[in-house]
């Protein structure tokens, strides 16, 4: 029997790691009402003051969502170590290097999801104001949750099987992930206060820099990370 | 015999230390500007560049791990990594302490300062990693994988902590360097080299005793003698 071809065999796996979100829903639902308590805990924390609140609306978007990766990503490993799953994709002839690209992918899609649910949010509740065409904003949303997913399934990966997970995966995740935080907040902003400088550009470029590193690492380093 | 050298190069070693302190404390002048407070840099600079060549040491012990397992480029990355989180700690605490009379605060948003502080903060997860995996080789082959990610990320935080800070005005600091001062700088980067190496070749030793007995069979099963541990 031939092998099937990573591609292949990531659309397969894609497809289950949907449909295992799909039929419980548990996830997305948790992760919705998680990301709104964020914001509006931000908003409290602040006081207020609308102007400092809209000003701070993109870094807020990008706290929420990177705080809400830490349970999508942990949750997404826990359903394969339960009952022992991974070590059953893992008998399957298919290459580890597709099982990263698919959960990969899955939780940046998520993860996306998410993050275009939370915008209308930022909208009614900061007043917020998309000053730069929309195309931008998802641009920023899809590279920024890339650049979350990549080092974020490794570390999902690793966390899950060890002691005190919860702890350690943000311990590991949120220092590696401050150039693209920086990177896709700075680029909200600019989306939602205009881009007088033409600054945008060069900070997609950055979260576009970091997305390719962080995945072409994640393809190289899973294989490894999971063998026995 | 081995023992004995062995004590006789850290006595020499913590002689020339204590010389490169005289020199640097004593000998050089002081800053015009700065006065006494400047020779804290003969500490501050050493120490910040030990760090730099201990997460160097640990990059390149992971990659090499990875490449060919062996419980020695292990302990040598346990090791090195951390050197660089206790000379990083005290050579940013010196850094800060410096900069509170001669900037004015202790900290600034610097690209340089900024990523030596995010490149500890990662390296006490990459410490906290290795104490919360049981399993020996797990361990080595996720630290290495851990530490790889962690080097990746110290040019891209540089660059995106350089744009982010673009907006303001970037601190200046020139300085005339004296000779004497760059001879007491040269003394006292040797001498932090010199105990960064005693300290390096320390802690490798016993966390390859450690590996050992976690990797070796009981000596209860060998039939030598019981192993008193909780």
């Amino acid at each position: 029997m031939r092998r099937p071809g990573v591609l292949a065999s990531t659309w397969v796996l894609f497809r289950k790691d949907l449909l295992l979100e799909w039929r419980s829903r548990a996830r997305i639902n948790a992760l919705v009402f998680f990301s709104l308590a964020t914001l509006l805990l931000f908003s409290f924390a602040l006081g207020p003051d609308t102007a400092l609140l809209r000003r701070g609306a993109g870094g807020y978007l990008w706290l929420a969502l990177l705080l809400s990766s830490v349970l999508a990503l942990g949750e997404s490993f826990r359903v394969e170590r339960e009952n022992s799953s991974l070590e059953g994709l893992r008998l399957v002839p298919v290459d580890t290097r597709a099982i990263f690209l698919a959960k990969g992918i899955a939780n940046a899609l998520l993860l996306a999801a998410l993050g275009l649910l939370l915008v209308p949010v930022l909208v009614a509740l900061l007043d917020v104001r998309i000053v730069l065409p929309w195309e931008r904003l998802l641009t920023i949303i899809g590279l920024g949750c890339l650049a979350i997913a990549a080092p974020g399934t490794l570390y999902g990966a690793i966390a899950s099987h060890a002691r005190a997970r919860d702890v350690l995966l943000p311990l590991l995740l949120f220092p590696i992930l401050i150039p693209a935080l920086v990177a896709a907040a700075k680029g909200t902003a600019l989306v939602f206060e205009g881009d007088p400088m033409g600054q945008l550009p060069s900070w997609i470029a950055l979260l576009g820099g970091f997305d390719i590193i962080y995945w072409g690492l994640g393809v190289v380093l899973f294989p490894r990370v999971i063998e026995e | 015999m081995r023992r004995g050298l062995e004590i006789a190069a850290v006595v020499a070693i913590a002689c020339i230390f204590a010389y490169a302190a005289w020199v640097g404390l004593v000998w050089a002048p002081p800053d015009r500007e700065m006065g006494d407070v400047q020779r804290i840099m003969y500490a501050h600079v050493p120490m910040v560049q030990m760090m730099l060549l201990a997460g160097t040491i640990n990059f390149v012990a992971s990659v090499l791990y990875l490449f060919r397992a062996s419980w020695k480029t292990d302990a040598i990355a346990e090791a090195s990594a951390e050197l660089a989180l206790v000379f990083g700690a005290i050579g940013t605490t010196l850094g800060a302490i410096w900069g509170r009379p001669t900037w004015g605060v202790y900290w600034a948003w610097d690209p340089r300062l900024t990523t030596v502080a995010i490149l500890l903060v990662a390296y006490a997860g990459y410490m906290a990693l290795r104490r919360f995996v049981d399993d020996p080789e797990r361990r080595a082959v996720w630290a290495a994988v851990t530490a790889i990610i962690i080097a990746v990320d110290v040019p891209i935080i540089y660059f995106s902590v350089k744009w982010w800070k673009s907006l303001h005005q970037v601190q200046s600091n020139p300085r005339t360097v004296d000779p004497q001062m760059v001879h007491a700088l040269r003394w006292n980067i040797s001498a932090f080299f010199l105990v960064f190496i005693v300290f390096l070749i320390a802690r490798y030793r016993i966390a390859l005793a450690a590996r050992m007995r976690e990797t070796t069979v009981p000596e209860a099963v060998q039939g030598t003698r019981q192993v008193v541990a909780s």
